[in-house]
């Protein structure tokens, strides 16, 4: 790493500000985690375009604009979010500006899982919080770190399957405002759950969310996660999820990134052998809107199996990324993997960068890849029309169409509704 | 079948027509009137495809002369989905797959587009549902096919019957069918020629493409038409194409083109 530049010093040093205002813990583990991270922010650098991993995703913006702690929380009514609230979930944990709104949750208590306040963790906690959300080389986990409090903490029970969905939703209520979000969620061998991680804003001032997860399973655990990505037009949202799949655990993941003037996700995935996992996104972005996808799956003993399907849908003058890394290690042998990245690009300003990343080093695997970046088809457009559809009606429905795809994915038939209907709103806005 | 007195839909003067800087369609005249069913046979390539787009208003060919009149409007001012809306209708030679739009979500938005157009009221999902699966009855086709994509995966025969479907869906004033048969199986073939027939009436008309004598033994033709080089250059009755298929086009002084490499115009999204 570079020394610290003087900017990026006064950038990291005001949002660190309030950090030593930070309520010790009674963990002594946790304040120990905090102290480790924060020791890693005064090292780190804001990422560039000059840092490979941050090339196409200019974050300049952010740091030009100054944000601070949560203050004074804002008191929601259970009204003021209900039309957030997805049927199908039993247990909802809400977070208002990165704290824990108890009064807006709601536990069920017979689900056979534990949900709490990640605060009021315990021992299964210290062994994995942090720990596979590397903070190390990551100044935005760092900062997540060093700000840790309260967050989600899901244990489901060996051989427990969860029947209802979990659903996190994190509201952004303040203009200026960096928010912490944390989630761990611990699948024991065996067990099956939904999880539904939820971002979303009641403001259409600028502020920042940097949020971590890390999803550990056990043998042959299974974990459904969902990821709305709906901040507010001028909100920043930067998160890293960490996810570790023990032997012949299988996880499913569609995230879709809708909202937020600039956002990043990276999702890591760790495979043993014999896992499984499907990693689906679609971002549809429009004006000046930026959202990258970083993913890595990295396939670390034999016989693992991954999928992945990311599509873009971008208007305007928005820019998506997409960097769709696997990893098969030596001695991964008979690891089946496929990506695919699709982009509809809808005006010709809009842009694209993806790329495949493969890094193969076993012999006996199978791998493919492939990209497509392409516009609606003049052909289908046509065919369409010649049934009435206006110019706008039948692009509206291919557009619609090349995200349902991903949408359909989605496991929860209230959410899945839901996007649908956003993403026909927002495309027949931007055409 | 021809009524006596009755009305104009069609009136196609000296059209032009080319694509990419070629000409294709080279002084075409056809008049079509209500009640009527006319057939177009002719050799491959030599523009029947062609003219049933530039009739739906495919922006790939520019018209370069001549006339198309709908019951007596100026269709070719018109963009592809007023002309639709007008009342006219084809049905691909190769209907376009649609992946991810759900036949059922597609068809009820294009009937009830196509009806809003025409001051007439929209159905709700529900009731579309039932009109719709009436309408498949007719066809013997599954309801399935409802749920499917539009087009995709289906069969060549269950994509023709999917565009008769839209056909009896839309009632237009004026069906073009470009090989609607081919690809039909005996029974399908009589089961969409008999669907054919049920929405024949005397307010509108339809333009079958051909290469073959046996759908017009189903759907019996008013006028047969010869095709060549982007021209009508023969009309006859129905026994027009039998003198056809037993002699083939030499005689009328049609020509066969040589077998161009076909390619249907699809292009990766
Ligand atoms: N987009 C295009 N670019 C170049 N040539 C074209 C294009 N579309 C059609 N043509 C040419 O125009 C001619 C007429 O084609 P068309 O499809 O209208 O023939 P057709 O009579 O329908 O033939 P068939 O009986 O084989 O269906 C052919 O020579 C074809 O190659
Ligand atoms: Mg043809």
């Amino acid at each position: 790493m570079s020394a610290v530049t003087p900017v990026t010093a006064t950038y990291l040093e005001s949002l660190l500000a309030g950090q030593a205002q930070l309520a010790a813990s009674p963990l002594a583990w946790l304040n120990t985690l905090r102290a480790a991270a924060v020791e890693r922010v005064g090292v780190l650098t804001v990422p560039t375009l000059r840092d490979e991993d941050w090339r196409f995703t200019d974050i300049s913006l952010l740091t030009k604009m100054s944000f601070h702690p949560l203050r004074t929380a804002i008191n929601l009514q259970a009204a003021d979010i209900e039309r957030f609230h997805i049927a199908e979930a039993a247990t909802r944990l809400v977070f208002v500006d990165g704290v824990f709104a108890p009064q807006l949750s709601n536990i069920d208590i017979n689900s056979g899982v534990l949900v709490s306040n990640l605060a009021a963790g315990g021992a299964a906690c210290a062994a994995h919080l942090g720990r596979h959300a590397e903070f190390h080389n990551n100044v935005f986990a760092a900062l997540n770190t060093a700000f840790l409090h309260d967050g989600a903490l899901i244990v489901v029970p060996r051989n427990i399957s969860v029947a209802t969905p979990i659903h996190l939703l994190f509201i952004a209520t303040q203009k200026d405002v960096a928010s912490y979000p944390r989630c761990l969620l611990l699948a024991e061998s065996g067990s099956a759950v939904t999880l539904i991680e939820d971002y979303v804003a009641l403001q259409e001032e600028a502020y920042f969310t940097n949020a971590v997860t890390e999803i550990v399973l056990a043998d042959s655990a299974r974990v459904n996660h969902v990821r709305v990505q709906r901040e507010g037009a001028q909100g920043f949202h930067i998160a890293n999820c960490a996810v570790s799949l023990a032997r012949t655990s299988n996880y499913q993941s569609v995230s879709v990134a809708l909202g937020a003037r600039i956002s990043r996700y990276n999702l890591n995935v760790q495979m043993a052998e014999g896992a499984e996992c499907a990693v689906d996104g679609l971002a549809l972005i429009s004006e000046r809107q930026l959202a990258d996808t970083h993913t890595c799956i990295d396939h670390a003993q034999p016989h693992g199996v991954s999928r992945q399907l990311h599509k873009c849908i971008v208007g305007g003058s928005a820019h998506a990324v997409f960097n769709g890394k696997i990893m098969v290690r030596q001695g991964a042998q008979h690891t089946d993997s496929q990506q695919s990245s699709r982009t509809l690009l809808l005006t010709g300003r809009a842009q694209i960068d993806t790329k495949p990343q493969l890094e193969i080093f076993a012999d006996d695997v199978k791998c493919t890849h492939g990209a497509t970046v392409g516009q609606l088809d003049s052909e289908e457009v046509f065919y369409l029309q010649s049934r009435g559809l206006s110019d706008t009606a039948a692009r509206n429905m291919l557009t619609y169409a090349f995200g349902a795809e991903i949408i359909d994915r989605i496991p929860i038939t209230s959410l899945k509704q839901q996007l649908e209907q956003t993403v026909l709103e927002q495309t027949a806005s931007q055409l | 079948m021809i009524y006596p007195g009755s009305k104009t839909i069609l009136e196609v003067r000296g059209l032009c027509a080319s694509v990419s800087g070629t000409e294709i369609l080279k002084g075409l005249d056809l008049t079509v009137k209500s009640g009527e069913v006319h057939a177009i046979m002719g050799p491959n390539g030599s523009g029947k495809s062609t003219f049933s787009k530039v009739l739906a208003g495919h922006s790939a060919y520019q018209v370069t002369a001549g006339s198309v009149l709908l019951e007596g409007k100026n269709l070719l001012d018109l963009p592809p989905e007023e002309r639709a809306r007008a009342g006219v209708f084809l049905a691909f030679q190769y209907p376009i797959e649609i992946p991810g739009v759900a036949n059922s979500q597609f068809l009820r938005l294009t009937y009830n587009t196509v009806q809003t157009q025409r001051g007439k009221e929209e159905l709700d999902p529900l009731e579309f549902d039932d009109f719709v699966r009436e309408k498949m009855k007719l066809l013997e086709m599954s309801p399935d096919f409802l749920d499917r994509s539009v087009n995709e995966g289906f069969s060549g025969g269950e994509k023709k019957r999917n565009e008769i479907l839209q056909m009896a869906l839309l009632e237009p004033r004026l069906a073009i069918l470009d090989e609607t048969d081919s690809g039909l199986d005996i029974d399908a073939l009589r089961i969409v020629s008999q669907g054919v027939n049920k929405l024949a009436n005397k307010d509108n008309a339809m333009v079958l493409v051909t290469h073959y004598q046996r759908l017009l033994n189903y759907i019996v033709p008013d006028f047969v038409h010869v095709m060549d080089d982007g021209r009508i250059v023969k009309t006859g009755g129905k026994e027009l194409a039998l003198e056809l298929e037993a002699r083939g086009y030499d005689w009328v002084g049609a020509k066969h083109r040589g077998a161009a490499p076909k390619v249907v115009a699809k292009v990766a999204a």
